[in-house]
């Protein structure tokens, strides 16, 4: 299972799965982050704790931990 | 907000409008434009933490618009969003306009599929159509307004394009009838909630909202709705229908998730509509102007340095441009009081005057160059977006220490001043990391500080040193706190963590205007605190320094003075007389009372009271600083300012241990009343106190014994 914290930088992958709790998911799925969402990784923090990726035209920072629950498969 | 324009009671018909939409979009900014107010704008989601009502007149109409918080979604993630969705369900209002942010539809339609359901009139604002254009994106309109169903106008905030005509297609979607959107959903769902319609219907169920609108939010599991239905006796019979509709829905969906569900059909929607509607021409594949700046200002190696470099630098501007005024500033106060002083016949009140409020508040008013350039430094960081890329780098960070990424902006905000940076706090949704961070954010020097520092900074070190020094106590005082959110974090509040996922905006240039706004209000409040609480507080002070009057002590140095023959030996007497006065007077008493508790820490009386005056508020620090040393007599002709005596009769090591001391304690009466509603109950202001406090005294003992071995 890859999920998007084992992404490189600049890779672009589609969410398969949310394994999230229901507030996290609640929270992904209000930045638009859901099934089929395409995802593309555009930077990682000095430390890889945080990572800056792009969804549509938004660009959103998150935690490696927060990115590891996010199912993603390549295209 | 808004004193010039208000409204006419009697005349006008009233609509109240709620404003809702994404964070970041311009809501408040388009409040601004619309009705001339001065709400606050800036470009990093959380701006808006409560809701705020403005009224204006256009044409017949009355209008009160409410700038409500920004939401992604109905989710009540956060203090913020349940503030906006419990306005929307549970208050009186006649329409909403959804602010969109036109450059990023697919995401802002989001929230509007689920104000569509939610049966009340919609305007759609397609805000930053500026932006929009810039970027070749071309929307039309007229076309979405037919597909959604709901009008939808054209705006720029900033270039007031379209204004006129939202407000007109408000009053006039107000006086006809709500048609209901056209938001149409999969197959599946549709299915379900013509079956939900149709069994309502049947039982004649009654209701105000449309049959439709029902089935949609009980299907979606709303908590209003689920909690009316649960109560009528159709429910015995709705119940398994609606168990067997959610079943099929999310067996269509492969998710166990209602809410999911009902997301993805949004999605599914607006992607339809955008393809629709929006035109952009082939410009995506170019990388963007923010996607250039982030590369240097997040990248990974050099981010950081960038992020101290450019601190560094506003410290050291802070300092060196603010010093040039101060002199003139300085200048004219004295100036002034020789002025004032001379026309005052009466002996007490001409010190009452020119030594109590002209001083007093002269000392206050002198740091207002610093000030400024702090202010506009903070308005730089808050309105060109790149506040959420220092929260990306430094969460990491921050992490190890116990708090959220997020927790950066109510922190920063903290540098400007501590109220709203306690408001700001809202942001955070986990109720420990909102405490913790509350607690800390007093560590975070506020503007009102900033005289304290400029004043020993400037008295103890040469001017090119001062910007430094500054530099260091800002920093310093920033890592305090990062060391007491640890400790409180693997005391206080253990637990598990938030997630953080943020949004990070576009980069702005900040109009000139916005910045103009922003530092004229807030100096203006700075200069009005001088004015009316310094003044009052100085006065004060000057009575307690006062009073009770020694007549003995008065007539023997008197007569000492009398018989004296050198002027240097008289002068030396005055001196001495007014010193003797000052420590038997009411201030004096307190000073000397208190004098034992502070005397490990280096401080004599006076320093002692200047802190005790400064838990009413910073600046009364200083303040109290330039009473008790122009009264004190060491202020003479030759010698005039308060730096001066400063250097003169403190040592280095009390110094340091006095900024410590200003650095951690309370920031002031009004941030404590905001923390003390902020936190929820008046224990934890008692915890803050007693907490920083201590932790206060002990750098300040560690701080003043320290520096006297090194020196
Ligand atoms: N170019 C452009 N920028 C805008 C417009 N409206 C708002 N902004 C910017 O968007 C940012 C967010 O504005 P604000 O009013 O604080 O948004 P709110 O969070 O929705 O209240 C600020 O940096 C504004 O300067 C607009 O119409 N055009
Ligand atoms: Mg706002």
């Amino acid at each position: 299972m890859k999920t998007l914290k084992d992404c490189k930088k600049a890779c672009r992958v589609k969410v398969v799965k949310l394994n999230a709790d229901t507030d996290l998911k609640q929270r992904l799925i209000s930045f638009g982050i859901m099934k089929e969402t395409i995802i593309e990784v555009i930077e990682y923090s000095p430390t890889k704790s945080t990572i800056e990726i792009k969804v549509g035209k938004m660009k959103i920072a998150l935690r490696a931990n927060e990115a590891q629950k996010i199912e993603v498969e390549k295209i | 907000m808004n004193e010039d324009m208000k409204a006419c009671p009697i005349t006008a018909k009233h609509i109240k409008v709620a404003l809702v939409g994404q964070p970041n979009v311009g809501k408040s900014m388009l409040i601004n434009s619309v009705a001339n107010s001065h709400l606050h704008v800036g470009n990093f989601s959380g701006v808006t933490v409560d809701k705020t009502e403005v009224i204006f007149d256009y044409k017949d109409y009355s209008y009160t618009v409410v700038d409500l918080p920004g939401t992604y979604a109905f989710t009540d993630y956060t203090i913020e969003e349940r503030v906006t969705h419990d306005y929307l369900s549970a208050q009186e209002y006649d329409i909403i306009i959804n602010v969109v942010d036109s450059t990023n539809l697919e995401k802002n339609l989001q929230l509007t599929s689920e104000l569509l359901t939610m049966s009340k009139k919609v305007v759609i604002a397609l805000n930053m159509s500026d932006e929009a254009d810039r970027e070749n994106i071309q929307i039309d309109e007229n076309y979405m307004s037919e597909l959604i169903g709901v009008p939808c106008v054209k705006v720029s905030a900033v270039t007031k394009l379209g204004i006129e005509e939202l407000i007109e297609t408000v009053s006039l979607a107000n006086e006809t009838p709500n048609n209901g959107s056209k938001l149409i959903f999969s197959e599946a769902v549709e299915e379900e909630i013509a079956r939900l319609v149709w069994y309502l219907d049947k039982h004649k169920y009654e209701s105000v909202n449309s049959y439709r609108n029902i089935a949609i939010n009980i299907l979606k599991n709303n908590k209003r709705t689920y909690e009316k239905l649960h109560d009528n006796p159709i429910w015995t019979e709705l119940q398994p229908i609606l168990i067997d509709a959610s079943r099929h829905i999310e067996l269509h969906h492969d998710s166990d998730d209602i809410k999911e569900c009902f997301a993805e059909e949004y999605a599914s929607f607006n992607r339809g509509v955008v393809a629709e509607v929006v035109k952009s021409k082939l410009l995506e594949e170019k990388v963007t102007m923010t996607e250039k700046i982030d590369f240097i200002l997040i990248h990974p190696t050099l981010g950081i340095p960038i992020f101290l470099f450019l601190m560094w630098g506003l410290f050291q501007l802070t300092f060196e441009i603010g010093a040039i005024p101060m002199d003139y500033i300085d200048m004219f106060f004295s100036w002034f009081g020789n002025t004032i002083g001379s026309t005052i016949q009466n002996e007490d009140i001409r010190s009452l005057i020119v030594d109590g409020v002209i001083a007093g508040v002269g000392a206050v008013v002198l740091f207002v160059p610093n000030i400024i350039i702090l202010f506009i430094g903070i308005a730089l960081l808050e309105s060109t977006g790149y506040m959420s890329r220092v929260a990306f780098l430094l969460d990491g960070f921050f992490h190890k220490f116990g708090l959220h990424g997020q927790s950066f902006i109510p922190l920063v905000t903290g540098f400007g001043c501590s109220i709203p940076a306690y408001m700001s706090a809202r942001i955070l949704k986990n109720d420990r990391d909102r405490l913790l961070t509350l607690f800390i954010i007093g560590f975070m020097s506020c503007g009102a500080r900033l005289p304290v520092y400029v004043l020993f900074a400037g008295a103890f070190f040469s001017p090119e040193m001062a910007g430094n020094v500054l530099f260091i106590i800002y920093i310093s005082g920033a890592m305090f706190g990062l060391v007491a959110a640890k400790i409180l974090k693997l005391t206080a509040f253990k637990g598990v963590d938030e997630p953080f996922v943020m949004e990070m905006p576009k980069y702005r240039l900040p109009s000139v205007k916005l910045i103009w706004h922003t530092v004229l209000t807030k100096t203006m409040m700075y200069l009005k605190k001088a004015g009316t609480y310094i003044a009052a507080a100085s006065l004060l002070i000057w009575f307690l320094s006062n009073y009770p009057h020694n007549q003995e002590l008065e007539k023997e140095y008197n007569s000492k003075i009398e018989i004296a023959v050198s002027e240097d030996k008289k002068f030396v007497l005055q001196n001495q007389l007014a010193e003797g006065l000052l420590e038997q007077s009411y201030l004096g008493t307190i000073g000397k009372f208190s004098e034992p508790i502070f005397a490990p820490l280096g401080f004599d009386w006076k320093m002692s009271v200047a802190l005790q005056t400064g838990l009413a508020a910073k600046e009364v620090v200083v303040s109290t600083l330039g009473v008790l040393y122009a009264l004190g007599g060491d202020v003479d002709e030759s010698n005039s300012s308060l730096v001066n005596a400063i250097s003169k009769h403190i040592s280095l090591a009390s110094a340091i241990a006095f900024i410590i001391v200003v650095m951690i304690y309370l920031p002031c009466l009004a941030a404590s009343v905001v923390f003390t509603r902020e936190a929820g109950h008046i224990k934890y202001f008692f915890y803050l106190f007693m907490f920083t406090s201590i932790i206060a005294y002990v750098m300040a003992f560690l701080g003043y014994n320290i520096t006297l071995l090194v020196v």
